[in-house]
């Protein structure tokens, strides 16, 4: 499975969730599969959706899912410590690891080499750390939502990308949308 | 006002005024970065049960969580050094480009009887920056300008819908040295 399986599989699990979204293809995949006013898109600024993540679960109590790609964590490493030290039950981090940057042409990252991220979310403190193979990825978020615990899952999955259309929507009219979500 | 007022005690409890301004504005996150010149700001936020406060690894990390909190319904502000307003660059497009609120507080160096030559190069481009990013600036130069103008700051980030930074000059804070 690639990535775009691993997000097509999840749609029936967060599909009526607050899912703060990676920036590029992530989105793009997410946004053409299940396109939902619970997703908050990051159009741009590689890395920290799983920070917007958190500061959205830390000040209210619907969960939120939190999907980061390998390569934009490994831009903000230490964004995990403060996730693992704030910590709050209803926040899910789903990492997708395809070990590769493929927004911008499959090139490898660390997480596909050397580095552990699942290693490095332990290390930073996080307690509730699963690496899962990406078939496994939909039953281990839907796992997740029914704890009340913080949860970080790696699922592992193959480089590799799909033709999708960019998003067009405006990012004000998603930031509004998805706002009128979280009240509802 | 006279250099040697800000020496006394009196003149050094702006943060005061600032942290007035902050339960008056309704706000609840405060992200901060260890830094000399808000340690009695970060300590109050801390010890008060109206503000949560999360400390940060990073300045831009600041702007992602305070994004997230807003898209919660919950006011927040940054607090950070100058040096620390270069790491948040890209990340102030998510501000811009979605129009979150965004307030920050900015502990100038590098302005008056800076002892670390490093510090110079973020203190003199610390506006420049701000205002290229799309931040409306202030900049207190005494304690008087304090209140005001962190009400302010406040008040164009949460009522205007924009990006606001209230630049507290070097002169607030006292000498810093590395102990020497």
């Amino acid at each position: 499975m690639i990535r775009s399986d691993v997000l097509k599989s999840l749609i029936p699990v967060i599909s009526d969730q607050l899912v703060v979204c990676n920036i590029g293809l992530p989105s793009q995949e997410l946004f053409m599969f299940d396109d939902q006013p619970s997703n908050f898109y990051m159009l741009g600024t590689m890395g920290l959706s799983s920070s917007i993540g958190l500061g959205l679960a830390l000040v209210q109590p619907k969960k939120v899912i939190a999907i980061d790609g390998d390569g934009s964590v490994l831009t903000n490493l230490a964004s995990l410590s403060t996730i693992a030290n704030n910590d709050c039950g209803n926040y899910i981090l789903l990492i997708i690891d395809n070990g590769s940057y493929g927004s911008t042409g499959d090139q490898p990252t660390y997480a596909g080499r050397k580095t552990s991220l699942a290693a490095v979310a332990k290390a930073c403190g996080c307690e509730n750390v699963v690496e899962c193979d990406a078939v496994e990825t939909a039953a281990t978020v839907k796992a997740a939502l029914d704890a009340d615990q913080m949860t970080v899952i790696i699922a592992k999955c193959q480089s590799g990308n799909i033709d999708v259309p960019v998003i067009e929507m405006n990012p004000v009219m998603i930031r509004e949308r998805f706002m009128a979500e979280v009240r509802r | 006002m006279p250099d040697e007022v800000f020496g006394v005690s009196s003149a050094l409890e702006w943060w005061k005024l600032i942290f007035g301004a902050f339960k008056a504005a309704r706000v609840s996150q405060v992200a901060y970065v260890p830094d000399a010149g808000h340690t009695c700001l970060i300590e109050a936020c801390i010890l008060d049960a109206e503000f949560h406060a999360i400390a940060l690894t990073t300045e831009e990390e600041g702007v992602a969580v305070l994004a997230g909190a807003w898209l919660g319904g919950q006011r927040g502000v940054l607090l950070t050094q100058s040096s620390g307003i270069g790491n948040c660059i890209n990340m102030f497009s998510l501000a811009q480009t979605c129009r979150f609120p965004l307030a920050l507080f900015v502990t100038m160096r590098g302005q008056w009887h800076e002892f670390n030559p490093w510090q110079v190069p973020m203190g003199k481009s610390t506006d420049i920056h701000l205002t290229a990013a799309g931040f409306q600036t202030m900049t207190a130069n005494s304690p008087d300008d304090v209140g005001p103008m962190a009400t302010a700051t406040l008040d164009q980030a949460f009522s205007g819908g924009g990006m606001a930074a209230l630049l507290l000059h070097q002169r607030l804070m006292p000498v810093k040295t590395f102990g020497t």
